[in-house]
């Protein structure tokens, strides 16, 4: 087919307007960084350190499932951030973990610095079975020692997930409970044995 | 097979007893009936809007709020908007508050002297203007404006703080409303990013929250979600605040505005 050399051109200008378009189109964003630090202001325990994101964050800000090779890259970074419990005891008291799991106060502005984070972890998830006042954003955690067992890699693994979310599924929504403080190493522990102490309401 | 039905016919029935029995608001509405507390604040606002005050000793009347001076009726579902005279897209709350500036001469910080009311003695002159002004859109549909390019500028700035992740939790707007059918705990979440669930959402606020005795307008609402984002406190009428709700309200754009409503 030959083109005629109006056509020719036509198509030359919608191409060139095509790309000037694409070029605005990417012009600098609005630096939403920028205008969250104008936006917010410091208030109890949150100041304005909380708006800056770090590497993780900011991959997991696209609003679009995250690609292959930053995938990769969030597991190995958080990955390397777990640390596994000093003495090497993973269980600690599932009563005290009850209480860590239907906590929903800590490191909110409202919220006294002095006083224990809770993991909120039903707001979220289904645990014991006769607390029907749970969310569905994770899945459902009922009877999840009762299902796995306790032997050391499925310990290990629960141990890591609770630390780091992230180490092992890009972009999960769940808070970081260990790398980022919330939780401390006995909480944790706890927490822990709610899941997997055959005594535990989760496993009834 | 049979057995299996009627077993979930069953966990069904029993979901729904005890989602029933734990309604915290179904007492308070069965005894309010229709009537919503959300009215004392209207009335208290339409009194604010027509009253002489500040050092400029003038009312609020000749305010524009997009539609032209003095229209109140059907101002809110064209909200957020660019206005020329700010050159900035503003909310209806910080339109109020460079209307209560440049009218009578009362600063924001004067206006915002109780941000939010604590549904006791502090009230708040803002909360009841808002929500006397929304209560005069009830019935009208969302049109938000992308005509202007700061109001289309407005709406990617907020999406992108929609999807921000920051903070002790990591969590952004979308950790929690950004998937449909979710609840955290028994609350129900929206999908603030599907068009039915935003309209929903968007259209009955400002309300009435039984559990608070106070009336709570969007300002507030972004406010409340961000405190338990563990971010710091977001500014009224910030940058930030009028980009979230522009991403918000144009998402509900064709909603029906039923606002002041009543929340648990």
């Amino acid at each position: 087919m030959t083109q005629h050399p109006f056509i020719r051109s036509l198509a030359l200008a919608i191409s060139l307007f095509g790309l000037t378009a694409q070029a605005a189109a990417a012009k600098p964003e609005p630096d939403v960084a920028k205008v969250l630090q104008q936006s917010f202001k410091e208030k109890g325990q949150a100041g304005l350190d909380r708006l800056q994101q770090d590497e993780t964050q900011a991959a997991c800000s696209t609003g679009k499932p995250v690609q292959p090779e930053a995938a990769a890259k969030i597991i190995a970074t958080n990955q390397a951030s777990v640390r596994d419990p000093a003495d090497g005891q993973y269980l600690g008291d599932w009563k005290a973990g009850e209480k860590v799991a239907q906590s929903g106060t800590g490191r909110q502005f409202s919220d006294d610095p002095a006083k224990p984070s809770g993991g909120n972890c039903y707001a979220c998830h289904q645990m014991a079975e006769k607390e029907i006042a749970y969310g569905t954003i994770g899945p459902s955690l009922k009877h999840y020692g009762k299902l796995r067992g306790t032997s050391e890699p499925i310990l290990k693994y629960t141990w890591a997930k609770l630390y780091n979310a992230q180490a092992f599924m890009p972009c999960s929504l769940m808070p970081r409970f260990g790398h980022k403080d919330i939780l401390t190493e006995q909480q944790l522990k706890d927490v822990m044995a709610l899941l997997f102490d055959a005594s535990s309401p989760v496993n009834q | 097979m049979k057995r299996v039905l009627s077993y979930l016919l069953l966990s069904v029935f029993a979901a729904s007893a005890s989602a029933q029995e734990i309604d915290p608001t179904a007492e308070s509405r069965e005894l309010m009936g229709d009537d919503n507390p959300a009215f004392f604040w209207e009335t208290r606002g339409e009194a604010l809007w027509k009253e002489a005050r500040g050092p400029k000793k003038a009312n609020l009347s000749q305010c524009d709020l997009g539609l032209g001076k003095g229209v109140v009726a059907g101002a809110y579902a064209k909200l957020p908007r660019f206005f020329a005279d700010t050159a900035k897209v503003q909310d209806l709350e910080s339109r109020v508050l460079t209307c209560a500036e440049t009218l009578q001469g009362i600063t924001p910080a004067e206006m915002l002297k109780v941000r939010f009311g604590n549904g006791d003695d502090q009230r708040s002159e803002m909360e009841a203007i808002t929500a006397y002004l929304v209560s005069t859109s009830k019935g009208a549909a969302m049109q938000v404006s992308m005509k202007h390019p700061k109001e289309k500028a407005a709406y990617a700035l907020g999406e992108q703080i929609f999807h921000y992740r920051s903070g002790t939790h990591d969590f952004s707007c979308a950790t929690c409303h950004a998937e449909s059918g979710k609840r955290i705990r028994l609350q129900a979440l929206p999908n603030l990013t599907a068009k039915a669930d935003a309209q929903k959402a968007y259209v009955t606020w400002p309300a009435y929250r039984i559990s608070q005795g106070e009336l709570r307008t969007m300002e507030w609402r972004l406010n409340d979600c961000f405190r338990q984002q563990r971010f710091p406190d977001l500014q009224y009428g910030s940058e930030a605040a009028v980009a979230l709700t522009m991403f918000l309200a144009k998402n509900a754009d064709g909603g029906v505005l039923e606002a002041p409503t009543m929340k648990r």
